[in-house]
C-alpha cells in the first residue's frame, strides 16, 4: 500500500492522524474480526499532497479569517470559493495512481468493475472525544466507477470547507490550521438478506441468547418495522438455534443496479422461505457476539449478506451500537433453586412438584 | 397434522394381541411381571412406555432378571432410602417379550413429610460422597470376587473320602443348590449397589439443569450435559486398553502378524514366537484383567457376549484400531480439546452471570462435577464386570445341565426362569442321589422347543412405543433425561402415520451435521456390516460399541435421552446423534442417505 491509501484489512496499525476518524473506526472493526464491508481510506497523505503543492493551505487559512459566524451570506461564499479552489486543484499523480490501484484491487475483490461503492468523508477532526461531527461532511452513496469516485473523493475533500462545517468548527474552537481528511471508499452493501440482532434475549433479558430479525433485501424495511421479518433465537455460548419463526416476507428493497435503491414484492417461493440458511445464521450471531466482545457490552447490530461477495466472507456488519434497554433493567432472575447444597437441591426438587401437580 | 387425525391415545395392552405363534407367552415369564387380566381397569388407567433403551430385545424367561434386580432396586432408593420428595419407583411390565414402565408419584399430601428425610439422608451422601464411594467400589469388587469363587462342577461317582472322615456328612448337592441360591444373591446385591449412588447422581444433575433453565431460558441441553460430563470415565478405559495395545503394535513393528485377520487364538500363538511378540502379549495379559469384563451387549441378556470370554471380539477391535494406527490416525478421543470446549462453555456462562447467581451456578456446577462421574463409571463395575461374571456362571451351570442331558443345546437354561431353574437342580440331585434317571431330560427338551417358538414368534414383531392415554405433560425428570420421553416425544409417536415420513424429530442429543448412508443394526451380532463412514442407526446403543464409534459419522437411536448411553458416547467421541426417534430403525433401511442433524434433533431420509 502506498502511503496515500490503505487497506481496511491491512495489517498496519491504524493511525487516527493519518485515517480520520470513520476510517481509523473501521480498521479497528476489521481487524477485531468484525467484518465491515470491504473497502480502503485514501489517507490524509493525498489531502494533504493536494494541499501542499501550492500555497492552497495558506490561501483558505487567510481567506477564512476574521469570519463572523453569524453573517451567513459571508459564510456560505467563502465557503463556495474555498470548495472552488479545492475542486479545481490538480492532483498529484501519484496520489491518483495509488487511488486507482486500490479501488481496482477492491473492484477485483467484489468480482465486478462496476460494482458501486460509498465514499465518505473521514476528516482527522471528528470523533473528538467532545465533538463527535457526525454527519458534518459529505457521503456519497451509490457510486459507480473509476472516474465518478475520483471525483467524489475531491467533492469530499472540498466539504471540508461547507458553511456547516467552518461554523461547526468555529462554535467547536477547533482550529482550521493542520486540519486534514481522509476518505473512505468502501463497497455497497448489495445485500441479498439483511436485518438486525441483539446479543440478548429481549423477552426476557437472558444474556446467553442472540436474537436475530432477518428479511430479504436492505435493511432498511426490518428497521421500519415494514415486513414482518423471519426470527430466530440462537444461544450465544453453544451457537445453537433454539427457536425460528419463518414469517410472510412480502416486500424488499433491492438495488436498481444505476445508483438507486427500488422496493418490490417478492416473489412467492422466497417468501415463506427462511431468509438465512443455518450456517449464515450462526456466522450472523458469530458477528454479533464479535461485537459485543469488542465492544465489552450488550450490542443492538445491523448486518447483511451481501450477494457479491464470496460466500466465506459475505457476511457484513453494518452498524453495532450497545443495548441499553433490556441491558441496563436490572433482571428479575426466579431463585428457586439459588444457593447450593442440600438445602438448595430440596427447593428445586419442590419447584418440580409444582409442575408435576399438572399431570 | 390436524387435531381429528391425531390419536389421543396408545393402545391398551389388553387389547394387544401376541403375534402370530406367540399365544400363551404370559406363562413364559413371572405372574407378577405382566398385566393380570383382573387388574384391567387399574393398570388401563396408566400410561406405560417402552423401555427398549434398556431392553431393546424380547426377554428369555431367565433374563427377566435384569429388570427385576434393576429396577426394583432403583424405585427402593427413590422410596425408602432417599425418600426423594417428589418421585417413587417406576412400575414394570413385560408385554409381547417387551419391557413396558409407568413412573410412581407421591402423592401430593405426602410429599412434604419426605423433605426433612431426604435432607438428612441425601445431605450425609452429598457431603460424604468421596469416603462413600471408596467404601462403595470395595463391596462392590467384593461381590464380585465372591461370585467369581463359585464354580458348578460335574458330581462326583462317590462323595470325596473327607466327606466320610471329617464327619461332615454333606454332599456336594447341598451347595451346588446353596451356590446357585447365592449367585443370586450376590447379583441382587450389587443392583442394590449400583443405585446407591446413581439416583443422587441425578439428582445433583437435574438441580443444576433446573438452574441453568432458570437462568438461561431455552439453553440447549445438550450445554448442560457437555458441561458436566467427565471425560476420562472408566467407561472408556477398555476401549482405550484397546487403541493402546494398536498404538504398541505398530511400534514393535508387529503389523503383519495382524494383518492376516486371524483369530486371537492363532493370532497370539504367532506372536509368541518373536521377543517383539512377547512384549505385546504381556501387555494384552495386563489389559485383560479388569478391562476384558466388558460386552458388546448391555449386560442384560444371557446372550451378552464379554470380551475375556471371546477374545476373537478384542482382538478383531485390534485389528481394525492397528490398520488406523499404521496410516498415522490419530486413535485416541480427543480428550485435551473436550476439556477445553468444556471449560470454555462454562465459563461462558458463568461469564453472563453475577453475584449470588454466579455463586449457585459454580456450586451447583462444582456438585455436579463431583457426583456425576458415578453416573457414567458404575456402568462399567455393575452392566459389565458383575453382569460378565454373572452370566458366565449362569452359562457354565446351563452347560452342566445340558452334559447331564437336561436340554438340548448348552444355553438353554435361559427358557427357564430363573425360580424353574431351582426344582431342576433338585430333580439332578435326586437322580444323582437316588442312582436312578433325572427326569428333566425327558420333561424339559420339548418344553423348551416350545418356549423357544413362543420366544422366535415374539420377535417378529417390533413392540409398541407405549400403551394407554399418555398425561397431557409429561414433566417428570428422570423419565425425560433417562429415556427421552417427553410431551413432544409422545405426541409424535401418537401423530407418527401423519407427520412427513421422511423427517424424524428425535433429542438433540450431540451437535454437529452429517450426511452418509445409513446402516441399521439391530444388535451387537450386527456391529461388524458396519463400514468406515456410516450412519449407525439402531434401536439403541451400548457403551461397549465403542470401537465403532471410531468408524461412524453418526448415530441414530429410537430411544434414550440427553443421558443414553450413545448420546454420551458420542459427546465424547465428537459426533453428532440423535435419540429417541422413536422408529428410526423401523423406517430407516441399510443404505438410505440420511442428513443428521444432532444439534436441531432432526434426521431426514434425504435418498
Amino acid at each position: 500500500m502506498s502511503t496515500y491509501t490503505f487497506s481496511f484489512d491491512s495489517s498496519e496499525a491504524p493511525e487516527h492522524d493519518r485515517l480520520g476518524g470513520k476510517c481509523t473506526s473501521l480498521v479497528i472493526m476489521t481487524s477485531a474480526g468484525m467484518p465491515v464491508p470491504p473497502g480502503f481510506a485514501v489517507t490524509t497523505a493525498a489531502f494533504d499532497a493536494v494541499m501542499n503543492q501550492t500555497t492552497l493551505r495558506d490561501h483558505i487559512l487567510k481567506h477564512l479569517q476574521n469570519l463572523d459566524p453569524n453573517d451567513v451570506a459571508d459564510v456560505d461564499n467563502r465557503a463556495a470559493h474555498i470548495r472552488e479552489l479545492i475542486m479545481t486543484q490538480e492532483v498529484p499523480a501519484d496520489v491518483r495512481d495509488a487511488t486507482t490501484a486500490a479501488f481496482r484491487a477492491l473492484m477485483a475483490y467484489c468480482g465486478g468493475e462496476d460494482t458501486p461503492v460509498a465514499v465518505r468523508s473521514s476528516a482527522t477532526a471528528e470523533d473528538l472525544p467532545d465533538a463527535s461531527f457526525a454527519g458534518q461532511q459529505d457521503t456519497y452513496l451509490w457510486v459507480i466507477g473509476e472516474r465518478d469516485v475520483l471525483q467524489k473523493i475531491r467533492e469530499c475533500w472540498a466539504s471540508l470547507y461547507t458553511a456547516r462545517a467552518i461554523t461547526y468548527r468555529m462554535a467547536n474552537n477547533i482550529s482550521d490550521e493542520g486540519l486534514s481528511m481522509a476518505v473512505a471508499v468502501q463497497k455497497m452493501v448489495n445485500a441479498r438478506t439483511s436485518g438486525v440482532a441483539m446479543t440478548i434475549d429481549p423477552t426476557n433479558g437472558d444474556r446467553s441468547k442472540i436474537v436475530v430479525d432477518s428479511s430479504w433485501g436492505l435493511g432498511e424495511m426490518v428497521v421500519s418495522g415494514e415486513v414482518t421479518p423471519d426470527n430466530f433465537v440462537i444461544d450465544k455460548i453453544m451457537l445453537h438455534v433454539v427457536n425460528r419463526i419463518i414469517s410472510d416476507k412480502h416486500e424488499e428493497l433491492v438495488p436498481s443496479g444505476r445508483g438507486t435503491v427500488i422496493r418490490k414484492e417478492v416473489d412467492a417461493d422466497r417468501r415463506y422461505s427462511p431468509s438465512l440458511s443455518d450456517p449464515e445464521l450462526i456466522s450472523v450471531a458469530r458477528l454479533a457476539k464479535a461485537a459485543e466482545k469488542h465492544y465489552g457490552n450488550v450490542q443492538d447490530i445491523e448486518w447483511a449478506i451481501d450477494a457479491d461477495l464470496p460466500p466465506e466472507n459475505n457476511v457484513l456488519l453494518l452498524q453495532s451500537r450497545p443495548e441499553t434497554v433490556w441491558s441496563q433493567k436490572k433482571r428479575e432472575m426466579k431463585v428457586t433453586s439459588a444457593g447450593s447444597g442440600i438445602e438448595a437441591i430440596t427447593r428445586s426438587l419442590m419447584a418440580q412438584i409444582g409442575d408435576r401437580a399438572k399431570i | 397434522m390436524t387435531a381429528a387425525t391425531q390419536r389421543k391415545s396408545f393402545v391398551s395392552p389388553y387389547d394387544l394381541p401376541a403375534p402370530q405363534g406367540a399365544e400363551g407367552w404370559q406363562d413364559l415369564y413371572p405372574y407378577n411381571l405382566v398385566f393380570q387380566e383382573n387388574l384391567k381397569d387399574v393398570e388401563n388407567g396408566k400410561f406405560w412406555f417402552c423401555d427398549s433403551q434398556h431392553w431393546p430385545n424380547v426377554f428369555k424367561p431367565f433374563e427377566t432378571i435384569g429388570v427385576e434386580f434393576a429396577v426394583r432396586c432403583l424405585g427402593a432408593y427413590n422410596t425408602r432410602h432417599y425418600l426423594i420428595p417428589p418421585a417413587n419407583g417406576i412400575e414394570f411390565r413385560i408385554h409381547n417379550g417387551f419391557c413396558y414402565m409407568s413412573p410412581v408419584a407421591v402423592a401430593p399430601e405426602l410429599i412434604a413429610d419426605r423433605v426433612p428425610h431426604f435432607m438428612e439422608r441425601a445431605g450425609f451422601y452429598f457431603e460424604n460422597w468421596d469416603s462413600l464411594l471408596e467404601n462403595w467400589k470395595k463391596k462392590v469388587l467384593g461381590t464380585i470376587e465372591e461370585m467369581d469363587a463359585i464354580n458348578f462342577e460335574a458330581l462326583p461317582e462317590m462323595v470325596d473320602i473327607e466327606v466320610i472322615t471329617s464327619g461332615a456328612g454333606i454332599d456336594p448337592t447341598a451347595k451346588m443348590m446353596a451356590d446357585y441360591d447365592r449367585l443370586i444373591q450376590l447379583a441382587y446385591k450389587n443392583w442394590e449397589h449400583h443405585f446407591e449412588f446413581l439416583n443422587l447422581g441425578y439428582v445433583a444433575y437435574l438441580d443444576f439443569f433446573g438452574f441453568c433453565k432458570e437462568s438461561f431460558p431455552g439453553i440447549p441441553d445438550l450445554a448442560i450435559a457437555k458441561m458436566v460430563t467427565g471425560v476420562d470415565s472408566v467407561l472408556f478405559r477398555p476401549d482405550d486398553e484397546l487403541k493402546d495395545l494398536a498404538v504398541l503394535a505398530v511400534k514393535l513393528n508387529l503389523i503383519a502378524v495382524f494383518d492376516k485377520g486371524d483369530d486371537a487364538a492363532t493370532t497370539l500363538a504367532e506372536l509368541a514366537e518373536s521377543s517383539d511378540g512377547v512384549t505385546w502379549i504381556a501387555a494384552w495379559e495386563a489389559a485383560k484383567e479388569p478391562w476384558f469384563n466388558y460386552t458388546s451387549g448391555n449386560g442384560f441378556y444371557g446372550s451378552d457376549v464379554y470380551w475375556r470370554d471371546n477374545l476373537n471380539l478384542p482382538m478383531g477391535y485390534v485389528q481394525d484400531y492397528i490398520v488406523r494406527a499404521a496410516k498415522g490416525e490419530e486413535l485416541h478421543r480427543p480428550k485435551d480439546a473436550l476439556i477445553i470446549e468444556r471449560d470454555r462453555i462454562a465459563g461462558e456462562y458463568a461469564e453472563i452471570l453475577s453475584g449470588e447467581a454466579l455463586d449457585t451456578f459454580n456450586g451447583k456446577l462444582g456438585l455436579a462435577r463431583t457426583v456425576y462421574p458415578y453416573v457414567e463409571d458404575h456402568n462399567f463395575y455393575i452392566e459389565h464386570w458383575t453382569m460378565g461374571v454373572f452370566w458366565r456362571k449362569v452359562r457354565q451351570l446351563s452347560r452342566l445341565l445340558h452334559d447331564y442331558g437336561f436340554w438340548a443345546n448348552p444355553d438353554d437354561m435361559l427358557y427357564l426362569t430363573r425360580d424353574e431353574v431351582r426344582p431342576v437342580l433338585f430333580d439332578l440331585a435326586t437322580g444323582w442321589g437316588v442312582g436312578a434317571d433325572c427326569i428333566g431330560p425327558s420333561y424339559w427338551p420339548a418344553e423348551i422347543e416350545r418356549r423357544k417358538g413362543i420366544v422366535d414368534a415374539l420377535k417378529t414383531a417390533r413392540p409398541e412405543p407405549a400403551f394407554n392415554e399418555p398425561p397431557t405433560e409429561i414433566n417428570e425428570p428422570f423419565t425425560i433425561m433417562l429415556w427421552g420421553i417427553t410431551t413432544e416425544q409422545v405426541q409424535q409417536w401418537l401423530g407418527a402415520e401423519d407427520g412427513d415420513p421422511n423427517v424424524l424429530k428425535g433429542m438433540a442429543a450431540s451437535a454437529g451435521i452429517v450426511e452418509g448412508k445409513a446402516r441399521v443394526i439391530m444388535g451387537p451380532e450386527e456391529l461388524d456390516q458396519l463400514e468406515q463412514g456410516e450412519i449407525l442407526v439402531a434401536p439403541v446403543t451400548a457403551p461397549s460399541w465403542g470401537p465403532v464409534f471410531g468408524k461412524i459419522s453418526a448415530t441414530v437411536t429410537d430411544i434414550g435421552g440427553m443421558m443414553s448411553h450413545a448420546a454420551i458416547v458420542c459427546r465424547e467421541y465428537g459426533l453428532p446423534a440423535v435419540t429417541g426417534t422413536g422408529k428410526a430403525s423401523t423406517l430407516i433401511k441399510t443404505g438410505m442417505t440420511l442428513r443428521v442433524d444432532g444439534s436441531n434433533g432432526t434426521v431426514e431420509i434425504i435418498g
